[in-house]
């Protein structure tokens, strides 16, 4: 029987999959600060509330730490509770129980206390999100032992990966970029899975391997198109999962390619894209043909101002050029950039304030 | 609030209990000195009256959780002797595996959920195993026990105030021993305002109890575990007690100085196992014949819960990564 496949945005993907999984089985529910309300998390748990009632998508006052513990107790009684947080920067007031409680009481208690937990966290961009609403700070929580880091980067795997997490018996941090919420693409009917733990190639190539996450595993997209019409073919692996990092599939395109560029939507030093450039040269150095590239941002806070922050988030140009470099192309002109350019949205469509 | 008399049974289960829980952290005070048990250590000696007058009410599947000094929480909640001391021995027979030690206790069969030694972190998950009860439509109590540290975190407050706002069967515990690892509580806490206050400014009911009287515990846990239970809303309770030995560690820290002159001689003259034992035996409840036998059958229990502590293996070497993940 093959599932129906619609052409849905990101966004509808997600509610899907928290649908899915509250109509199958009765231990999961929401908890966080506006997640019944009338903008439904940007629209991710719209309808749930009316759906399953206030005991399954409960609302919560202003107390992030708190609550982070108190769906880590209800996950430790045998329930399977899904956290939102509308910004990331609003779980930094929880990292206790996310990572000395959380991440450690299966391993510390021998394997008695299982805490199956979700907590999705919305990454900003744009409009102005500044210094406190766009952080990207998967690699912190790739770092530590025992927690699970997905960064899905497509509808369908938005929904299948946020069913395996929701399934699964560990603590997950879901990290959803805000600029991937109105993106379309094909989602099956019903509930399946993307494993978690497994990168894929989203796009094959044989030229030049970029290993992106999120957001940049767009934006590596658009810069195929691009590069592809000058005859460089770049092959994309879709990270999916930051820890357990799935390598193999960065290892074998770089063994082919010979050339690795890691787009992360992180900064830089310490950041997940040294990850991957450390794993490869310790495993593939000899493949590789020319030193790798990271394209991250810089190790500056986000600025809120457009004319700062229209220089500091990479660019399909800046992958584009990193490619062409690898391959031996000339380089092109850098376009220019207007400081009043509008670059702070992903696309005509989208109006802020969030 | 006075005294009322428990019944001869339950006296004398307390005073097993007091007993027990004493002896043990004498004899784990004695063996710490070997450098075998080589893990942060934090003793409740003299504090032994609140987790024994709490848990006596408690069933065996109601849920405890507690924080760094949490030895006699475990053992008043029928946490099993033998695991706990192998625990402090590193051993895979330990109730954690060896990967935990005396910060890390758990014994989910006998309803004790957990305990770290992350100040306040076991207190909002304490309130998300009520919420799970709750949620799960058998609403169950869980006594969250911790100390007047705890009180100054804002997720003392976060929780209070979120479980007062579910009505949850939540039992907040307080066993202030004044002091914070060797910071006093007039350091940290203005002046003139008692702990009590903040729980009722969160809108709990909140009682409090000298904590160095068993039966003033019992008594005062009894009237709020009903509350609790009734489904009427958490209840926040606080025993003021006191801890003899210094803040991790088996010795005595007097010569440290931090302590006003005479505080310890009058809290020691209170010793809740000395007072229940003689309150006991003036009462004909337990007496003298009965507390000796009493004393020489946990002697022999602890006895062969070190034995089988020290005759346990160490962990093999493959469950170094085991447990990263759950299956």
């Amino acid at each position: 029987m093959s599932a129906e496949v619609r052409n849905l945005k990101f966004v509808q993907a997600l509610n899907e999959a928290l649908d899915l999984c509250m109509a199958k089985d009765p231990r999961v529910f929401i908890i966080g600060l506006g997640a019944p309300d009338a903008a439904a998390i940007f629209g991710s748990t719209r309808g749930l509330a009316e759906k399953y009632g206030p005991k399954r998508v409960l609302d919560t006052p202003v107390a992030e730490n708190a609550i982070t513990g108190v769906a880590v107790g209800a996950a430790l009684r045998g329930m399977r509770p899904v956290m939102t947080h509308i910004r990331l920067e609003f779980a930094m007031l929880s990292i206790d129980q996310i990572v000395n409680q959380a991440a450690k009481w299966h391993y510390m208690f021998g394997g008695q206390a299982t805490v199956p937990l979700v907590i999705r966290m919305v990454v900003g961009r744009g409009w102005g999100q500044g210094p406190q609403h766009s952080q990207s700070l998967q690699s912190w929580f790739a770092h530590v032992p025992g927690l699970k880091v997905v960064m899905p980067a497509t509808p369908h795997d938005a929904k299948g990966l946020l069913i395996s997490a929701i399934e699964d018996n560990n603590p997950v941090v879901f990290i959803e970029h805000r600029w991937l919420y109105s993106i379309h693409g094909p989602v099956p009917e019903g509930l399946y899975r993307v494993p978690l733990g497994q990168s894929s190639v989203l796009r094959p190539g044989k030229d030049v391997t970029v290993a992106a996450t999120s957001y940049m595993a767009l934006e590596a997209v658009r810069a195929a198109e691009e590069l592809a019409r000058e005859g460089i073919d770049i092959e994309i692996v879709d990270v999916r999962t930051l820890n357990p990092f799935d390598e193999g599939p960065v290892l074998e395109s770089v063994r082919k390619t010979g050339r690795l560029i890691v787009a992360d939507t992180g900064s830089r030093s310490v950041g997940f894209a040294a990850e991957v450039v450390a794993r490869v040269t310790e495993q593939c150095l000899r493949d590789l043909r020319e030193p790798p590239v990271r394209i991250t941002l810089p190790d500056l806070p986000t600025p809120t101002t457009r004319a700062l922050a229209n220089y500091y988030y990479p660019l399909v140009s800046d992958i584009a050029a990193a490619a062409r470099r690898l391959t031996g192309r000339p380089a092109r002109p850098e376009p220019e950039i207007k400081p009043d350019a509008f670059l702070d949205v992903p696309d005509s469509t989208f109006t802020g304030p969030f | 609030m006075t005294n009322s008399q428990v019944p001869p049974g339950t006296a004398r289960e307390m005073l097993r209990m007091l007993l027990r829980i004493r002896l043990v952290e004498q004899r784990i005070k004695e063996l710490y000195a070997e450098q075998e048990m080589r893990c942060p250590t934090h003793f409740s000696i003299g504090q032994e009256a609140v987790a024994v007058g709490v848990c006596a009410h408690l069933t065996r599947d109601e849920l405890v959780t507690s924080a760094h000094r949490s030895h006699a929480h475990y053992l008043a909640k029928g946490g099993d002797l033998e695991a706990m001391l192998a625990e402090l021995y590193g051993k895979a027979t330990g109730c954690s595996a060896g990967k935990g030690g005396s910060m890390h206790l758990i014994d989910l069969a006998a309803g004790f959920l957990g305990a770290v030694p992350i100040v306040g972190s076991t207190i909002s998950i304490g309130v998300g195993a009520a919420l799970a009860s709750v949620l799960q439509g058998v609403p169950q109590l869980t006594a969250i026990f911790f100390g007047d540290g705890a009180t100054e975190a804002g997720v003392f407050h976060e929780s209070l105030n979120f479980a007062a706002i579910h009505k949850l069967p939540v039992l907040f515990v307080c066993e202030n021993n004044l002091y914070s690892v060797l910071t006093p509580l007039a350091w940290r806490h203005p002046e003139g305002r008692e702990i009590a206050r903040l729980a009722e400014g969160e809108g709990l009911l909140s009682l409090q109890g000298d904590g160095n009287d068993p039966e003033v515990v019992h008594a005062v846990a009894g009237r709020a575990i009903a509350h609790a239970r009734s489904g009427a809303g958490p209840v926040f309770v606080e025993f003021k007690t006191y801890r003899w030995l210094e803040h991790c560690g088996p010795l005595d820290d007097q010569h440290l100085g931090y302590r006003p002159p005479g505080e310890f001689d009058a809290w020691v003259a209170r010793d809740p196992v000395k007072l229940y034992r003689e309150r006991c035996q003036e009462r004909g409840v337990a007496g003298e014949t009965e507390v000796a036998a009493m004393v020489t059958a946990i002697a022999a229990e602890i006895d062969d819960a070190v034995s089988f502590a020290k005759a346990s293996p160490f962990p093999a070497r493959d469950q170094l990564a085991a447990h990263l993940y759950a299956p």
